[in-house]
């Protein structure tokens, strides 16, 4: 790889912020290098690229530092602008891309991440909210949609796909082993199930997914380490 | 040229940064003032069903919610006096901080609603963010922009539009020479661009409703008192 286009990802094989760049690049066709992080031993490039959070996934392109896994993939799109392109040419399009991307990070991710982190009441509250606002993106992605369903066929992965699908996923049976019921219910929210159905069964997405066991002990490593952090 | 319509209310810093938005690059639009929280139009939560909240940008009839949504939007469709530059590198790092100051100026309004104890603890974290922005964010530009005013500066925007009124009501001074000199030197000439000091609210009548604010706080927090 020549100096001239040099790309680096410090990322984190368990977080979905560092995979959806991870995904983006590779769906874009970019020769990257790998740096995987340990959180609890950041190296010193991590925390001198992003002093700011110190946090991953950081994109480094020949030798400048680009934080935040949403900045990071419209910055992608901007300087690679082969296929796919994350977001459409009409500005009015792009604005409900960015509406309802910001709305899966903010509210939806929000609320997996509480429902996953929590227990008892609180953890309850966090399913109803989760729910809900699921119910809120299977209403309004019908826009995106308009066929009713998302074709399968040579899919054009977008800035929307890439933050949904990092979070979220059809497999019901590794949600109903973690949390004990589906969280992606074909029945409560069919659009959203076919959506992650076809992302999760793109080649690229596929084959950078780890086996059933391995998510599920991340999900629960994840859940025990905040359940401790918070009895502390 | 197709209708532009702005619903938003006019203390609200996401509504304002939208206003500022539309008068640099010189786009007609009409306003309408939204009546919160308790009397919301029956357009507002037709044209923002999801979050029923305001800004929203009505364009040709098409609304668009979300102020960063919107100002991406309008930067697209106007061009001219681009709020994001071309490069994208340059770019990302606008976008980085205009996220970074749009999410953590949420919290520091905390210690504005809170007393005692915890008023002292949010004012430890505002202090943080605020050494934060001063040391990596602005730099040594004059503007987040660079030579001009950009995204990045019209979310700080609310610093000088609540936070300094906030500081008054509250009692406690954040952004002083002494302390943050860049973000103090940047609030001196952000409001004086003639565009941004056009249209500013009244600052005594900010003081007004956020006293009302701060009030209505005091009394949920300590009821008996």
């Amino acid at each position: 790889m020549g100096e001239e286009n040099k790309v680096v990802l410090h990322g984190m094989w368990i977080s979905p912020y560092s995979k959806r760049v991870e995904l983006a690049l590779k769906f874009k066709g970019i020769p990257f290098e790998y740096v995987e992080e340990d959180l609890q031993n950041k190296s010193p490039q991590l925390l001198q690229y992003n002093p700011v959070h110190k946090k991953v996934p950081v994109l480094v392109h020949n030798g400048k530092p680009i934080a935040e896994s949403i900045v990071i993939l419209e910055y992608i799109d901007e300087t690679w602008k082969n296929q796919p392109r994350f977001l459409p040419q009409d500005p009015y399009k792009r604005a409900k891309v960015r509406f309802w991307t910001s709305f899966v990070q903010q509210q939806l991710c929000e609320s997996l991440l509480t429902v996953i982190k929590t227990d008892g009441e609180v953890q309850q509250k966090a399913f109803g909210n989760l729910f809900e606002k699921l119910e809120v993106l299977e209403e309004g992605i019908k826009e995106i949609f308009p066929d009713g369903n998302p074709c399968i066929g040579n899919y054009n992965i977008g800035l929307l796909d890439l933050v949904m699908l990092s979070m979220f996923s059809p497999n019901n049976k590794i949600q109903e082993e973690v949390f004990g019921m589906k969280i992606i219910d074909p029945e409560k929210t069919p659009l959203i199930f076919s959506w992650l159905t076809v992302l999760h069964q793109l080649p690229l997405v596929k084959e950078s997914t780890p086996p059933d066991d391995k998510v599920v002990a991340i999900f629960k490593f994840v859940r025990e380490n905040a359940l401790k952090s918070s009895l502390a | 040229m197709e209708e532009v319509k702005l619903f938003g209310f006019w203390p609200s810093p996401f509504s304002l940064r939208v206003i500022w938005a539309l008068k640099l690059k010189g786009v007609d639009y009409e306003y309408i003032e939204e009546d919160l929280p308790h009397n919301k139009s029956n357009l507002l939560l037709q044209y923002n069903p999801v979050h029923k909240k305001i800004p929203v940008l009505v364009h040709g009839g098409k609304p668009i919610a979300e102020s960063l949504v919107i100002l991406e939007y309008i930067d697209e469709v106007w061009p001219q006096n681009p709020l994001l530059p071309k490069d994208p590198y340059e770019r990302s790092i606008a976008r980085f901080w205009a996220k970074f100051i749009d999410e953590k100026s949420r919290p520091m309004w905390e210690f504005f609603q809170k007393f005692g104890e915890e008023q002292e603890e949010a004012i430890k974290n505002n202090f943080e963010i605020l050494r934060t922005i001063e040391e990596n964010g602005l730099g040594d530009k004059k503007f987040f922009g660079g030579d001009k005013i950009g995204l990045a500066d019209l979310v700080f925007g609310m610093a000088i539009h609540l936070l300094a009124p906030m500081e008054e009501v509250a009692g406690v001074k954040l952004i002083k020479a002494d302390t943050f000199p860049r973000l103090h030197a940047w609030k001196k000439n952000f409001s004086e661009q003639p565009t941004i000091k056009d249209n500013f609210p009244d600052h005594n009548k900010v003081v007004e409703f956020l006293k009302i604010r701060r009030e209505t706080s005091r009394i949920s927090a300590h009821p008996n008192q």
